[in-house]
């Protein structure tokens, strides 16, 4: 299975988050699943003019492509004209390129939230008409259309996050090329199911802290980040705490709140990111499928039944009062 | 009679870059340098919340993101009046530190090196060994540098939560406590990524590295090992990049990695001997670039981004920024001769910068910061406080100026009723591959291509390739 990569309105931050990937040489793993790279702009021997004819040439049909994907947002503007990007070496605008080659590609990537859904660059006041290939925020749509299906009959597949878990996009692009990703296998927004069908909470080694409401106050303070500073790991689309970053990492082992970056319209959450929005002192963002009754009476319950300790080392920067010691009875 | 050629996507760097040559007699007789995306950060940012700003603007790069949270955290901190506790200071420099070596280490091996594995070499001595060292994607050293690379970044893991986009890097300090047995794995993967430093790059150890004061030291080092900076300076040699891709040595740097009473690498400029650095004289000139504003440059305190799809005499999304209407350099280079390290000075003594000197002086960076890295993590103290909550201001502004791992890195802050009235951001790339300004004076680049040979049909040449890759672009900030 060949691979054509393709970076645009977006940061590299996908591609950069991908060569971390912890599973000895990147390139070695590809080749391992039987995909390789036609062209990928930061890493490809080819540049200029031998990048633009294979380009031409993706386009035009005479070399098949059997996965394209893109990295970063598509800019339409100004105007619809797409200028605030072309494809360097031409005068043609980027989403023009991206237009012709995935209407022969055989599988269409989004890697990330800009190419899935706009994602950052589609922030503020959007200055570029950003948009996703499949999506525009939440609106089904963006620059394909809402109708788009490769010849397989997918839909793009959104590798969302920003950036995505290196492994996300590498296990994707395996099941393609093993011929294993069927519609099935995708959520109601085209990703993955494998990580979009668990929650960032799931994993959380705060979830003591969120078990008793136990709440950080404060940056560098160990309590839970949903109530003060603005955790949607309880309704975000992921497993960032079971598959690992960098190691050992995650947003919320990082002591700061999950900005939800795998959903469509995380980049405009309607306040600021790290404090969280309440009504009558309730947190507006519920956990995900839990009703709002239940949750108020579960939080003053568990907030009346919070142990000293959890309620201390909350708002702590290291732990006051460790886990008492139990004397096994003889 | 000069001909026109657009050459472009320039790959092997960060982001879009595309290249206008006018070539005459064999030779480029002008370069002009653009940038082609625009995403308009500054036009986002305006209207947020002021901590908003850490979350958005490490997202205009995604190999620089920590770099643009120091930036921005600077900014903020500035703009608060407020200073983090100690092991705050010592998590940036960490966190900091981190990636620009691991920038230093990307561009070496995956952007710069396999550029001497082309055909275009088939016939030198030494290419046979590149190709099977550095071809792209298939040699042994990117693959032996992926996983390697991979394992240091599991600082960023513990440090940071994850990168690249964290938003543990506050004005106030570190997200992130660190408890001993944490330290202690840090310890660990500094200690790895050491071994394979010394075994892999240098064949030396850190400190030999370091210690290396002049090119005459250097010529003597080479003959007495292995490691692929050797093989590096083999080539450097028999191709003369010691005498390619001039800039226009004036080379500045903001300074960086704060130690308790000064910088690890001090702010400056050098221009044939130490200039005091004056910040106010930094104006952005936007004659040749497509925005809209007033004539005269403007510094970015009180700068616009306003853009516009056609302008007379516009060529790039960069703008111009001067140092008092000067085009300066700025990266490693320019950092280790402001810093004054003897071997950076030296090298560029004679015929001034070159893609040999801004390599070399990326690598001694390696040698030079992880030792540094590895009294910072001494240095912390688990238990005492890493963040101080920061008060909100209505009315204020602040300026963060850094040392990215491609150079010097500016964020301008004004914050009017609560909210962001304006952001504006020089990146380092910014001032190395800007177009002309207002007198005509072409950037950093564009001079450094300016004379090299060329010709209107055949491909490429190699040495145009090197003297770009040479500055390590990165696009992506550039613009924003």
């Amino acid at each position: 299975m060949n691979l054509l990569w393709l970076q645009s309105g977006g940061c590299g931050g996908c591609t950069l988050s991908w060569l971390g990937s912890e599973h000895g040489s990147l390139f070695r793993e590809l080749k391992d699943e039987g995909i390789e790279l036609l062209w990928h702009p930061s890493v490809s021997e080819a540049g200029v003019d031998e990048a633009r004819d294979l380009i031409e040439q993706c386009a035009d049909g005479r070399t098949t492509v059997d996965v394209l994907c893109i990295e970063g947002s598509l800019l339409r503007g100004p105007r619809g004209t797409g200028g605030f990007h072309r494809f360097g070496g031409g005068a043609q605008p980027m989403i023009d390129w991206v237009r012709r080659i995935a209407a022969r590609a055989q599988h269409v990537v989004a890697i990330g939230s800009c190419s899935s859904w706009g994602g950052i660059t589609a922030a503020g006041i959007n200055p570029t008409d950003a948009c996703g290939l499949q999506y525009d925020g939440e609106a089904s749509g963006g620059l394909l259309g809402p109708d788009f299906r490769d010849p397989t009959g997918l839909p793009v597949i959104n590798v969302a996050g920003c950036p995505p878990h290196p492994d996300w996009i590498t296990e994707t692009l395996a099941a393609l090329a093993h011929g294993r990703l069927r519609a099935e296998h995708l959520d109601d927004y085209g990703r993955p199911r494998f990580f979009a069908d668990q929650l960032v909470h799931h994993g959380c080694p705060r979830n003591e802290y969120y078990e008793f409401k136990a709440s950080a106050a404060k940056h560098s303070d160990q309590g839970c980040l949903m109530e003060q500073l603005g955790c949607k790991g309880t309704q975000a689309h992921a497993d960032c705490n079971q598959r690992l970053w960098n190691g050992e990492g995650s947003c919320l082992r990082g002591g700061f709140a999950c900005i939800s970056c795998t959903d469509p319209g995380f980049e405009e959450p309607g306040h600021p990111f790290t404090t969280t929005p309440k009504v009558a002192g309730i947190p507006i963002g519920l956990p995900a499928d839990m009703p709002k009754a239940w949750f108020i009476a579960l939080a003053a319950l568990s907030k009346s039944a919070t142990p000293a300790r959890v309620r201390e080392n909350a708002h702590a920067d290291h732990l006051l009062r460790a886990p008492s010691v139990k004397r096994t009875k003889r | 009679m000069s001909t026109r050629r657009v050459v472009g996507p320039f790959n092997r760097v960060e982001g879009d870059l595309e290249i206008t040559l006018d070539i005459a007699d064999g030779k480029v007789a002008a370069a002009y340098v653009n940038s082609p995306l625009y995403r308009g950060f500054e036009q986002i940012l305006q209207g947020k919340v002021p901590a908003d700003a850490l979350v958005l603007v490490p997202r205009i790069c995604g190999i620089c993101s920590v770099a643009q949270s120091a930036a921005s955290a600077l900014a903020l901190a500035d703009a608060l009046d407020i200073e983090p506790p100690n092991n705050g200071r010592l998590a940036a420099n960490l966190t900091l530190a981190t990636e620009n070596l691991a920038d230093h280490l990307t561009h070496f091996y995956l952007f710069f090196m396999p550029d001497f594995a082309r055909a275009d070499y088939a016939g030198r001595r030494w290419h046979g060994a590149a190709v099977e060292r550095f071809r792209a994607t298939v040699g042994s050293a990117p693959n032996q540098v992926l996983p390697a690379r991979a394992r240091f970044m599991q600082m960023m893991g513990l440090l940071a939560g994850k990168w690249p986009h964290t938003l543990a890097v506050q004005p106030g300090g570190s997200t992130r406590p660190l408890q001993s047995s944490e330290v202690f794995r840090l310890h660990r993967t500094l200690r790895e990524f050491r071994e394979f430093l010394e075994t892999v790059t240098f064949g030396a150890r850190l400190e030999e590295v370091a210690a290396i004061d002049s090119r005459a030291a250097l010529d003597a080092w080479r003959g007495k090992g292995g490691g692929d900076l050797r093989t590096f300076l083999a080539i450097a040699e028999d191709l003369d990049l010691w005498h390619l891709g001039r800039g226009t040595d004036r080379f500045m740097s903001y300074g960086c990695y704060r130690e308790e009473d000064r910088r690890l690498f001090p702010a400056g400029l050098w221009h044939g001997a130490a200039e005091p650095l004056d910040i106010a004289a930094i104006g952005e000139d936007i004659t040749h670039a497509w925005y809209a504003a007033a004539g005269l440059p403007q510094h970015p305190a009180s700068g616009s981004t306003l853009p516009v799809a056609e302008k007379e005499g516009a060529y790039s999304w960069c703008k111009a920024p001067r140092l008092a209407g000067q085009v300066v350099e700025t990266g490693a280079l320019a950092r280790q001769v402001v810093a004054g390290h003897p071997l950076a000075r030296d090298m560029i003594e004679g015929y001034g910068a070159s893609v040999a000197a801004r390599v070399v002086a990326r690598l001694l960076e390696l040698a030079l910061v992880l030792p540094a890295m590895e009294r910072w993590l001494g240095q912390v103290v688990p238990g005492e406080p890493w963040c101080i909550a920061a008060p909100v201001a209505d009315e204020t502004s602040g300026v963060g100026l850094i040392e990215a791992a491609r150079g010097s890195l500016g964020h301008w802050i004004t914050v009017r009723r609560g909210r962001i009235h304006n952001y504006q951001i020089i990146a380092p790339t910014t001032w190395n591959f800007s177009p002309r300004d207002a007198a005509g004076q072409p950037g950093a680049l564009e001079q450094a291509l300016a004379g090299l040979p060329a010709s209107a049909t055949e491909l490429l040449p190699p040495a145009i390739h090197h003297v770009v890759r040479s500055f390590d672009p990165c696009m992506v900030c550039t613009v924003h």
